[in-house]
């Protein structure tokens, strides 16, 4: 079964960003600018945090709206990436309503997860990890989303 | 350092002209690092001999090092100016998202000059600097406004910093404070009263990029090393359990915590303002800086009821840690938590440096107490230790100053003394006010000698409470000698630039390895003779601007009140800090 990394508990997350970290350094860099992790504050530090990573979405819209098939869907949910076919138009990134493509200014191309969990092998609270993708806690639409974590976790599982 | 690391650009951006450029100083980065060693160079290249603090000749260096954004704990910005509290060095450190946003911009320091004509804030990224009109923002009245406002109306939210002062920075208070991510701060020496005197509210300071190691394997492997010790061993659990309010009884155990200015160094209510009992009932929240895994804020909840109207609560959010509970706690003969949070909530609104503000005030209340001064120049206050309430009225009336009182006040205790008596008790250390540790003649020799006149130049309290453990007396000689040993090595630390409290995480052989994967190949002798060169000249410039050991004041309070360490006179700090001057000349 295709894995894909799912936001475990949003609430035990501290702001670290190790995990953003982790992201980039897995191509053996530092910084941050590959990294296709996201963590910023809900609206201020005093209201802790948000995570932004792709859902790996069934039918996904970032694949939907690419005009040169760059991104072409993974059999059990999500996307890879074609970068020799990817423009650079920014549909994908507009296309997905959790902001979890990211851009990279410098290649002017899309980030996308690999779904490898690299990143929550740092994370020091267990915020995050690779899970397989089970289709009752990630279903088609139409179907009922609320059988998947606590409310807070599933709108920010992105 | 490699060829390609931008950590040798320097922004300059000149408030006057509202003009900005970007100089290559790789000399500068190769020959100190970064950091305070960067810093203190720049300094001294930028703000000419005399300038007034409050001038628009005073510039504001921000520094980070070379394992900012590489390596976990590389987590601190030092800011260097000279500070309108002592007339000298002024040095101050942050977390938060600072540096991690300064380097992921593109820069290795930041040099601000000149003043605005209007009130402004800075957005900067990535070879881009905006200058925006700060008016609407200038005189609110809560710190918290400005960071929450800048939030939404800028972009780069999870990359970015947002550096603000409150109104105590806006009425050049000299002990205003730097606010970043609203829970840390560049809290000592005035940095607040510098931005407000150029009219800068606030900068905002954003970036992502990468940065190329020189061995990409060992890269990976020495960050591993660095992550399992801040993780999985034992030398971050202080910090990560209780975090520092871990000391507050402790201190109190062995009489070293300073209460009702330092009449004593024991407080009846230090089991309920000590971290164990924060945790047990406050604690809300805990959060890291940018790139540290061990989120040592511990943030704490405070329900208030609103008095005359059942069943309406507010919940504020606030930032605890050791310093701030003993200066606005023990200090302050606070017990009541709920009240002594509140001071601290009001200290943060403001904007001031919570541990100069605890002080200020602990001195006015015995300067009242003793009729030194009456309620007219306290503007009708009865300040009395465990007064709350008073408190948080009179930290109010140090921002808007009514009196002259409150004038003095707001340029420190030593100045404050000076004009109203009271020297013995007014406990500033070459003009910064004491921090929470009261363990013996170590810690206060330390407060003097230090170039920043901070418990964290060199721990004195350290040497105090190993001497009481064993029994052993302490020696001038000796005293002086481990302070500089363990100064001189901080400023290696605060070069590279790693958070202190990962001191121990950051040994030396793993400092070596570390920056050898990203290109920068050093020696143990190398290094300790830059610790030696960067605090030398760190104290060059103090010399340059008029400071002198043989000027500092002893407060005779420290003297009279029982230290673990045993008793110890005037003239055993004397020696201490003449020990330490021919020391420093080398």
């Amino acid at each position: 079964m295709a894995k894909r990394l799912s936001v475990i508990d949003i609430d035990h997350c501290v702001g670290c960003q190790s995990c953003m970290f982790a992201c980039t350094r897995r191509t053996a860099k530092g910084g941050l600018e590959e990294s296709r992790i996201h963590v910023h504050s809900a609206g201020g530090f005093r209201r802790g945090f948000v995570v932004i990573v792709c859902r790996a979405c069934p039918d996904p819209p970032c694949a939907r709206v690419c005009p040169t098939d760059a991104l072409v869907p993974r059999e059990g949910g999500g996307v890879r990436f074609r970068s020799a076919a990817c423009i650079g138009c920014h549909n994908c990134e507009t296309a997905c309503p959790f902001g979890a493509v990211l851009w990279d200014s410098s290649q002017e191309k899309p980030r996308i997860c690999v779904y490898c969990g690299y990143c929550a092998d740092y994370c020091p609270y267990d915020v995050i990890a690779l899970t397989e993708i089970d289709r009752g806690a990630n279903p088609e639409p139409g179907a009922n989303p609320a059988a998947d974590h606590t409310s807070e976790s599933a709108d920010t599982n992105t | 350092m490699r060829l390609d690391d931008p950590l040798k650009r320097v922004l300059f951006v000149d408030l006057s002209k509202r003009r900005f450029w970007i100089e290559e100083r790789r000399e500068l980065f190769e020959a100190t690092l970064g950091g305070s060693g960067a810093a203190i160079r720049l300094l001294d290249e930028f703000c000419p001999e005399g300038a007034g603090a409050l001038s628009p000749d005073n510039p504001i260096i921000f520094a980070v090092g070379p394992l900012v954004g590489f390596y976990p704990l590389a987590s601190k910005t030092v800011a260097m100016f000279k500070s309108p509290h002592t007339g000298n060095l002024g040095e101050s450190h942050a977390g938060g998202r600072s540096a991690v946003a300064i380097r992921m911009a593109g820069y290795g320091a930041i040099v601000i000059l000149g003043r605005s004509e209007m009130p402004i804030y800075l957005v900067i990224g990535d070879g881009q600097v905006a200058f925006r009109d700060a008016s609407a923002l200038w005189g609110t009245r809560s710190s918290y406004t400005t960071g929450d406002v800048l939030a939404k109306r800028e972009s780069g939210r999870g990359n970015r910093t947002i550096m603000r002062i409150g109104r105590a920075g806006e009425q050049q208070v000299s002990y205003a404070c730097v606010i970043t991510e609203t829970f840390r701060h560049f809290g000592r020496l005035g940095l607040g009263a510098v931005f407000g005197s150029k009219q800068l509210k606030a900068i905002v300071i954003e970036g992502q990029r990468n940065l190329a190691p020189d061995d990409r394997k060992a890269y990976r492997q020495t960050y591993d090393t660095i992550y399992q010790r801040a993780t999985q061993s034992e030398l971050m659990q202080k910090y990560h359990e209780l975090g520092t309010p871990m000391n507050v009884l402790p201190l109190d155990a062995i009489g070293a915590l300073p209460t009702r200015n330092l009449q004593s160094g024991r407080f009846e209510g230090a089991e309920a303002i000590s971290g164990e009992r924060l945790a047990a009932d406050y604690l809300g929240r805990r959060i890291a800086c940018a790139h540290c895994p061990v989120a040592c804020i511990h943030i704490a909840a405070l329900r208030i009821p609103y008095p005359n109207d059942p069943y309406f609560y507010k919940t504020v959010m606030l930032g605890y840690d050791h310093e701030p509970i003993y200066a606005v706690g023990s200090m302050l003969g606070i017990q009541d938590v709920s009240g002594m949070l509140q001071v601290m909530d009001e200290v943060e609104i403001q904007g001031l440096d919570v541990m100069s503000a605890g002080v200020a005030l602990a001195w006015a209340t015995e300067a009242l107490g003793q009729g030194l001064i009456g309620e007219t120049e306290t503007d009708g206050l009865p300040l009395q230790f465990g007064g709350a309430e008073t408190y948080i009225e009179a930290i109010k009336r140090i921002v808007s100053q009514p009196t002259l009182f409150y004038k003095a006040l707001a340029q420190g205790v030593d100045h404050a003394a000076s004009l109203y008596g009271g020297q013995d008790f007014a406990l500033a250390f070459g003009g910064n006010e004491m921090p929470g540790y009261h363990t013996g003649p170590g810690c206060h020799a330390g407060y003097l000698t230090g170039a920043r006149h901070s418990h964290l130049d060199s721990a004195g309290y350290g040497l105090d409470q190993d001497a009481a453990k064993a029994g052993r007396t302490l020696e001038p000689e000796g005293v002086a000698a481990q302070l500089i040993e363990e100064e001189r090595w901080r400023q290696v630390l605060t070069s590279l630039v790693i958070c202190l409290f990962a001191r121990k995480v950051y040994e030396l052989p793993l400092i070596l390895d570390a920056l050898a994967a990203i290109g920068s190949e050093r020696t143990e002798a190398d290094l300790e003779h830059l610790g030696t060169e960067i605090l030398r000249e760190k104290h060059a410039f103090k010399r340059r601007e008029g400071f002198d050991f043989a000027e500092l004041r002893i407060p005779r309070r420290i003297l009279e009140t029982p230290a673990p360490a045993g008793d110890f006179d005037a003239a055993f700090i004397r020696e201490t800090l003449h020990h330490y001057a021919d020391l420093l000349r080398g």
